[in-house]
This record gives structure tokens, C-alpha cells and sequence, in this order.
């Protein structure tokens, strides 16, 4: 089948079966390799994505019944002029990764959290990032940098 | 593992979607949310030959206050329950359930129509004696919440029905305990106590197929005011009425004690409010 959306801005079109998950048709059809697939039936978090500004399980969702969404990925995360966006930088400098298996799906969870909250206590930030699971860190890295990710948006120049 | 291969509709009314149940001749499935339908497929314990999707359906997403009671269209999200300000009980339950992207798909219409024995909003639907209004091929139907619930996964939807809405009263006082692992993991033991047009009503999931109605609880509360005596014996109650049994994640004596426990915390929760509400 024919599917059309939008992806980190740019529309791209696909030809996939009805049971290619949206995960594998932006890996397999479209090289967008940054969504991971861990366990595949929702639990790990890897495969985190925004589809319509709504964190998803691209695992859970088949690629056919994203027909007309416009859906953000680890790829759509860095700035405009290359930069790395201030959660991808706040993981490297607070050593929010190892492997980095788990790491596009944290970025993608944690992004949602900002959305919502400005300034979430280190609780809230746990609480919010369960359900993305890291065999190497031991999570603390991951909440350091998200916490000084949303310092640093919050200090950042609106007009920049 | 990948689900194996299957034709997709996407109907647009509910008479299309049941119209392509029945074409499906027993072979058809529905998916909402794909929360744990996806799963399922992705491990082959269902093939069906062709996947309904309802989530284009115009109307189904609507919730709505009618008097004392809340009518929840089938596809609001556990998302736009946690966001509602009518029924503060239902916004608590899905609070519970999974993360935030679960929450942003799964539905309301999905969580009760899976049955899932630890899942929140069925324990809620039977507490709350909700009714579930399902469309089939001969029409429409109203199925009182108790009658829904069949057994573990288990429920007496046709093959051809749709839940199209769920209407359950808001409660004037209400309490929600849940005992799980970890955040966002289904319940060992979910416990909602509610009071609704002057009669308590408690039910526990998590400890057998169907969510359980502790009815010997409920008529204690019912016998005089709730001081803490009464609470105590309530909740004692309703774990001497519990049949339950040990598996992977707790041992029938541990569930029944944390039943106990759970629900002297939620019973303990709408008293409170009931008194607040008083000054
Ligand atoms: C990681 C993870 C954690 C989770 N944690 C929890 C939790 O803590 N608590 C909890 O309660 N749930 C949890 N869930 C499950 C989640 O709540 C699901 O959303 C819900 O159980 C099913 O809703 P759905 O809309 O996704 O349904 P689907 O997965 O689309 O469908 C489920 C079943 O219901 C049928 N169905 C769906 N809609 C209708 C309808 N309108 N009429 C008739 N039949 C219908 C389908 O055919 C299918 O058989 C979790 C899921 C995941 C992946
Ligand atoms: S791969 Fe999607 S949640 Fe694990
Ligand atoms: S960095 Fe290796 S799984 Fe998280």
C-alpha cells in the first residue's frame, strides 16, 4: 500500500505490506536508522517517536495507518544549523549514554517531557522516563541531562 | 518477531467497520489504540486475515458530561482521560496505566473490550457499574459493565460487535489504591471505592479473571457511618471474599493481604474527600 507522510518536515512516500510497523518503514524504506527496535512490543522505549507531537511506540503502530501524519525521529532533533539539539548535548556531557541503544528513545521521551513541563523534579523526570529501559547507564546520567537540558532551555534566548 | 500478513481497512462510521467484521467471517479484528493488539500480532498469538482500523471513525472520540454521568467514546485516548476535569476518579485510574506513549494511543473502548485482568479502566467500569454500548450487525446493544466481563481477555462482545461508547456515573466521593512494581507496570492489586448516589461500591482487579465486586465491603460501608472501625472491617471483608492464587509475581497470600490493605487505603482516600467536601 501507498502511504504518504511527513518526516522531521520533509514529505516521503512508501510502498509497504499493511503489517510493516511504522519502526521498520523508517528503517528499512527510509534509512532512518536512529529509531531502535529493542523488544518490539511496546516495553523497551527504543523505538520512541512523535507522530502528530504525541510520543509513540513506532513498534506499536503500523506504517498504513500513519497515512497523512507528520512524524518527528531522532533525526529531526538537531538544529537547523547542525548543532546538536540541548538534550543531545546535555546526554554526552552527562554521560546520559554508553551504547546508545536506548538513547534515541530517551531523547525522543525526554523532548515529550519538556514539552509538557518546564522544570520537572528529578522524580517527575524518573517517573516520566520509566517506561524507556537502559542496560548501561544506570539511569543516572540520563536524569542528570535531562535535568540540565531543561535548565538550559529555560535559559535560553527566546529571540536566538 | 513481526506480525504475519494480513489486508487492512480503514472504515469511516461504524456501520462500515461492522459491515467489515462480518465480511471478515469471523476472521477480522479490530484495532484502536494497537496497544496490545500490536503485541499480539508482532508474536503471532493472533493472525487475523484482515486488521479493522477504527481510529479514522469521525465521533468516537468524544467525551462528553450528560447530567451525572460521563459518555466516553470509544476512542478517547487513556491520554484525554488523564486530562478531563469531570471525573477526577477515571483522570487518577489512567494516570496508572503504562507511560505517556501508551497513554497518547491506547483507548478506553480497547482497554475494556482486552479484559485484561490487571488492566485500570475495567476494575473502574465495574465499579462504577458502567454501561458499555456496542454496535453489531442487528443493531445496537447496552451491556451492563458485569455482564461484559466473561473472564481473563474474556469478554461477551459478538465477533461482529464494536464498542462504539462507555457511560459511567461520576462519583460523589471516590478513592483509587494501586499496588504495582515499578511506575507504569500493570497492577498486582488496583482497588477503586467510590460512592455513588449515596451507596459505596468497591472492586479490586488484579486478583481474579474478572474484576472482582466486594460486595460484602460495600454493605458494610453501606451499615453506618465510616469511621475507621468500619473501614477496617470493610476491607477485611473484602479480602475474606477474595478466591485468588499464586503465580510468577505474588503468592495468593501476599495478593489477598495487599487486597486488604489496599482497600482500606482506597475506602480511607473517599472518606477523606467526603469530609473535606463537608466543611
Ligand atoms: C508497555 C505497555 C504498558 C502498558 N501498561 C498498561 C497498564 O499499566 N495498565 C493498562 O490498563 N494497560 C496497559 N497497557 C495496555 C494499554 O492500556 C492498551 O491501550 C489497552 O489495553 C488496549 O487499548 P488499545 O486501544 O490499545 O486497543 P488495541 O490494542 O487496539 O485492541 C485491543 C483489543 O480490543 C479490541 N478492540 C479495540 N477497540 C475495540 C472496540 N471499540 N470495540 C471492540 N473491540 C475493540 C481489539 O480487537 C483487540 O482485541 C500497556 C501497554 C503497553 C504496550
Ligand atoms: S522496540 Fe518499541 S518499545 Fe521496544
Ligand atoms: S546506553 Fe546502552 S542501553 Fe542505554
Amino acid at each position: 500500500m501507498q502511504v504518504n507522510f511527513s518526516v522531521n518536515g520533509r514529505m516521503e512516500s512508501v510502498d509497504v505490506e499493511p503489517r510493516c510497523t511504522l519502526a521498520d518503514a523508517l528503517r528499512e524504506d527510509l534509512g532512518l536508522t536512529g529509531t531502535h527496535l529493542g523488544c518490539e512490543h511496546g516495553v523497551c522505549g527504543a523505538c520512541t517517536i512523535m507522530v502528530d507531537g504525541q510520543p509513540t511506540r513506532a513498534c506499536l503502530m503500523f506504517a498504513v495507518q500513519a497515512d497523512g501524519c507528520s512524524i518527528t525521529t531522532v533525526e529531526g532533533l538537531q538544529n537547523d544549523d547542525g548543532k546538536l539539539h540541548a538534550l543531545q548535548q546535555s546526554f554526552c556531557d552527562r554521560h546520559g549514554l554508553q551504547c546508545g541503544f536506548c538513547t534515541p528513545g530517551m531523547l525522543m521521551t525526554a523532548m515529550d517531557l519538556l514539552h509538557r513541563e518546564v522544570e520537572p523534579s528529578r522524580e517527575r523526570i524518573r517517573e516520566e522516563m520509566s517506561g524507556n529501559i537502559c542496560r548501561c547507564t544506570g539511569y543516572v546520567g540520563i536524569v542528570d541531562a535531562v535535568e540540565e537540558a531543561a535548565r538550559t532551555l529555560n535559559s535560553a534566548d527566546p529571540t536566538d | 518477531m513481526k506480525a504475519a500478513s494480513f489486508d487492512y481497512v480503514r472504515p469511516e462510521s461504524v456501520a462500515g467497520a461492522v459491515r467489515c467484521l462480518v465480511d471478515a467471517e469471523g476472521d477480522g479484528k479490530i484495532i484502536a489504540g494497537g496497544q496490545s493488539l500490536a503485541p499480539v500480532l508482532a508474536m503471532r498469538l493472533a493472525r487475523p486475515r484482515i486488521l479493522v482500523d477504527v481510529n479514522r471513525i469521525p465521533g468516537l472520540g468524544a467525551l462528553r458530561r450528560d447530567g451525572d454521568s460521563l459518555r466516553i467514546g470509544a476512542m478517547v485516548r487513556h491520554h484525554d482521560l488523564l486530562e478531563q476535569r469531570h471525573s477526577p476518579l477515571l483522570a487518577e485510574a489512567a494516570r496508572w496505566i503504562g507511560h505517556a506513549a501508551i497513554r497518547s494511543r491506547g483507548t478506553t473502548g480497547g482497554s475494556i473490550a482486552h479484559a485484561d485482568p490487571s488492566a485500570e479502566l475495567p476494575v473502574v467500569a465495574a465499579a462504577l457499574d458502567a454501561t458499555i454500548h456496542a454496535v453489531g450487525p442487528d443493531g445496537g446493544r447496552s451491556i451492563p459493565a458485569v455482564d461484559l466481563f466473561e473472564g481473563a481477555l474474556e469478554t461477551s462482545l459478538d465477533e461482529n460487535e464494536m464498542i462504539v461508547e462507555i457511560e459511567m456515573p461520576i462519583p460523589t466521593a471516590w478513592g483509587f489504591a494501586e499496588l504495582s512494581r515499578r511506575h507504569g507496570d500493570f497492577g498486582l492489586v488496583t482497588v477503586v471505592a467510590a460512592e455513588v448516589e449515596g451507596s459505596w461500591r468497591v472492586c479490586i482487579g488484579g486478583l481474579a479473571a474478572v474484576p472482582f465486586r466486594a460486595r460484602e465491603c460495600e454493605w458494610v460501608l453501606d451499615c453506618g457511618p465510616a469511621g475507621e472501625d468500619r473501614i477496617r472491617q470493610a476491607a477485611r471483608a473484602a479480602a475474606a471474599a477474595i478466591e485468588t492464587s499464586s503465580d510468577l509475581h505474588a503468592t495468593a497470600d501476599y495478593r489477598r493481604a495487599m487486597a486488604e490493605e489496599f482497600t482500606r487505603r482506597a475506602i480511607e482516600q473517599a472518606v477523606a474527600a467526603t469530609r473535606a467536601g463537608a466543611h
